[in-house]
C-alpha cells in the first residue's frame, strides 16, 4: 500500500475545481449528505443519453439491446462490489430510503403480526426508523431500541437483553450518518441469528469508507444509495436473501414485474424484476455502476488509511479550538466530525463556514430521536470523503477559529 | 415581562430603507453578516411563555417564534418574531422592518422577494425547509389576509 496521489483523484471530479461566491475555493465537507461525480460516471451517464439511450429489457432493436446490457453489468457490479451471491439477488431502487420501505412494507406487512418485535437503534436516520413504525402500526408489532453511550457507542449488552423469541427483525446501521460510528454489526448480526431474527443493515454512510461482503457479514438485507458512493442520485440497491425475496410478494405492480395478465389475475417476473416495476432509472443505474468500476478500481485501503489520518487530524485540531466540543467521540468511526460551539447555533456557524467557501450540513441530520438522546438541539458536521485533502482541513480549521470570533 | 411589539425599533425607527442602506455600503460578507447579527441582537426576546408550538415555524436547521397582533381600532399589524439562531434573528429584523406596524394591505402590497433579492439573501428565504423564514413569511400574509 502506497500513499495515494490525491491531486490527480481530486483532477477527476470537476466540481471540486470550482469556486464560490467571492472567488473562494470550494471545501466540500458534506459528503455524508451526497459525494461528489467523477468524469467516469459523469460520461457514462452522458454516454449513454447520447449513443444509446432506450428503453430496457423489451425493444427489438440494437439501442435497446445495448441498454439491456450496460445497466445489467452495472447490476453485476453491484453484485461483485457486496459480494453478492447472485446478480438477481441486487434490486434497483431510488436509494437507501426506497430499499428499506420496500422491506418495511412487502416483508413486513406480509410476515409481522402483533406481538411481534422490529429492534432498531440508537443512532438510526429516520429512513431506517419512520418505515418501520409505520409497518408496526400496520401489523401491531413493536418497536424496540438498542441503547448508547454518549460517546455515540451501541450497548451490546443492551441489545442482547432486548433480543428474544419475538424479535423478528433487527434494523440497524452500519455507520452513523450523524455521529460517524462504525457499529459492530459482525456482533450485532450473530447475535440476531442466534435469537432466530433477520437482519437489515443500512450501508448509507458504510460503502464509500469501509469494504463490504453481505455473505461474511450473515445479514438477509443490505441497503445503500448511489448518490453517496459518487454515483447519480435517483439510484440504490436493496440486496436480499433469495430465499427472502422470492417469498415476498411485489411492492409495486405495472410494466417489467409482471409475468402474465388477465383481468382476473396476474403471474409475477422473477427476480430481481419481480421488484423493479416501471421503467427504471436507466442512466443512473449505468451511472452506479460506473461509480463502483471506478471506485474498485481504486486502491481502497490506500484511500481509507488516507481518510482515516485526515479525520483524526481534523478531529485534533478542531477538538484544541476553545469552545469547540465534538459530538460522538466513539473509538471506531469514519468520515464525520459533528460538533458544537460554545452559544453559537449551528446554523449560524455552518452560514458563516458557507460564506468562507466551507460547505457542512447543520441541524439534526435526520436523526431527531438521537439528538433528544445526547440532549442537543443538533450538531455541525463535516464529512469526509476520498478526494479531501489536507489543505481543506487547514482552510476549515481558519474558517473556524473567524467563526468563533464572530459569535 | 411584557412584549411591546410597538416600540421596538423595526418598523418604526428603522426601515428597509436603513438597512438597504447599510448592507449596500458593506462590501465584504464579514461586515455585512456582523451587521445582520447586530440588527438581530436589537430584536427584543420573545418572552418563554409565548414561545409555543402555536408561535413556532419549526425548519430543519433553526426555529422561528412569531407573534402577531392585529389592532382594529388603528387597522395595524403588530409582529414579534424570535429565532433560536443569531443570523436567522437578523434576518428577521429586517422582515420587521418591512412588516410590522403596517396595515394588512401594505403587508400584502410588499415585495419581500425583491428586498431579499436586492440585498443578496435571497438564499435564506427562499430555502423551503431550513430555517423556517419561508413559512414564516407565509404565516404574516395569511395573518393579514385574515385581517384585511
Amino acid at each position: 500500500m502506497s500513499a495515494p496521489d490525491i491531486g490527480a483523484l481530486r483532477a477527476q471530479f470537476p466540481l471540486l475545481a470550482r469556486t464560490l461566491a467571492g472567488d473562494k475555493p470550494l471545501v466540500y465537507l458534506d459528503n455524508a449528505a451526497t459525494t461528489q461525480k467523477p468524469l467516469a460516471v459523469i460520461e457514462a451517464v452522458d454516454d449513454y443519453y447520447r449513443q444509446y439511450n432506450s428503453n430496457v429489457h423489451r425493444g427489438a432493436h440494437q439501442l435497446a439491446d445495448h441498454a439491456t446490457q450496460v445497466m445489467e453489468a452495472a447490476r453485476t457490479s453491484v453484485q461483485r462490489f457486496i459480494n453478492a451471491r447472485e446478480d438477481a439477488e441486487v434490486i434497483f431502487t431510488r436509494g437507501t430510503t426506497e430499499s428499506i420501505n420496500l422491506v418495511a412494507c412487502s416483508w413486513a406487512r406480509t410476515f409481522l403480526k402483533a406481538g411481534d418485535e422490529i429492534i432498531v437503534s440508537a443512532l438510526e436516520h429516520h429512513a431506517n426508523l419512520v418505515p418501520w413504525q409505520m409497518a408496526c402500526q400496520a401489523t401491531g408489532a413493536k418497536l424496540r431500541v438498542i441503547p448508547m453511550n454518549d460517546a455515540g457507542e451501541l450497548d451490546l449488552d443492551g441489545y442482547r437483553a432486548l433480543l428474544g423469541e419475538r424479535t423478528r427483525l433487527v434494523a440497524c446501521t452500519h455507520v452513523s450518518n450523524a455521529l460517524g460510528t462504525v457499529n459492530p454489526v459482525r456482533d450485532i448480526i450473530a447475535a440476531a441469528k442466534s435469537a432466530g431474527a433477520l437482519v437489515l443493515i443500512d450501508g448509507a454512510q458504510a460503502v464509500s469508507h469501509l469494504p463490504v461482503d453481505v455473505q461474511a457479514l450473515g445479514c438477509d438485507f443490505y441497503v445503500f444509495s448511489g448518490h453517496k458512493l459518487f454515483a447519480p442520485t435517483g439510484t440504490g440497491v436493496l440486496w436480499g436473501r433469495r430465499e427472502l425475496l422470492d417469498a415476498m410478494p411485489p411492492w409495486h405492480g405495472g410494466g417489467e414485474m409482471i409475468e402474465t395478465v388477465s383481468y382476473e389475475t396476474s403471474t409475477y417476473n422473477k427476480l430481481p424484476y419481480k421488484f423493479e416495476a416501471g421503467t427504471p432509472h436507466i442512466a443512473g443505474n449505468i451511472g452506479l455502476g460506473a461509480a463502483i468500476d471506478w471506485f474498485t478500481a481504486q486502491d481502497r485501503a490506500a484511500l481509507a488509511a488516507h481518510e482515516d489520518a485526515l479525520l483524526a487530524e481534523l478531529t485534533a485540531r478542531a477538538t484544541a479550538i476553545p469552545g469547540l466540543k465534538p459530538v460522538g467521540t466513539a473509538r471506531h468511526k469514519v468520515s464525520v466530525f459533528s460538533f458544537l460551539m460554545d452559544g453559537a447555533h449551528p446554523h449560524d456557524v455552518g452560514t458563516l463556514l458557507d460564506q468562507q467557501g466551507v460547505a457542512v450540513r447543520t441541524g439534526h441530520h435526520c436523526t431527531m430521536p438521537l439528538m433528544q438522546r445526547l440532549g442537543v438541539p443538533g450538531t455541525v458536521r463535516a464529512s469526509l470523503s476520498v478526494y479531501n485533502t489536507r489543505d481543506d482541513i487547514d482552510r476549515f480549521i481558519a474558517a473556524l477559529e473567524k467563526v468563533r470570533k464572530f459569535l | 415581562m411584557t412584549y411591546d411589539l410597538a416600540s421596538q425599533p423595526f418598523g418604526n425607527t428603522i426601515g428597509t430603507d436603513d438597512i438597504v442602506d447599510a448592507l449596500e455600503f458593506l462590501d465584504d460578507w464579514e461586515a455585512r453578516y456582523a451587521y445582520i447579527i447586530d440588527l438581530g441582537k436589537q430584536v427584543p426576546a420573545m418572552p418563554e411563555a409565548l414561545r409555543t408550538e402555536a408561535r413556532l415555524v419549526r425548519g430543519c436547521q433553526s426555529q422561528v417564534w412569531l407573534e402577531t397582533r392585529h389592532d382594529p381600532a388603528t387597522g395595524r399589524l403588530w409582529l414579534g418574531i424570535d429565532s433560536d439562531a443569531l443570523i436567522v434573528k437578523g434576518l428577521a429584523a429586517i422582515v420587521l422592518a418591512a412588516y410590522n406596524g403596517k396595515s394588512p394591505a401594505e403587508v400584502l402590497a410588499f415585495d419581500i422577494d425583491a428586498l431579499f433579492a436586492r440585498l443578496d439573501l435571497m438564499r435564506h428565504l427562499s430555502m423551503t425547509r431550513g430555517n423556517g423564514l419561508r413559512a414564516m413569511v407565509q404565516r404574516i400574509k395569511d395573518t393579514a389576509r385574515a385581517c384585511a
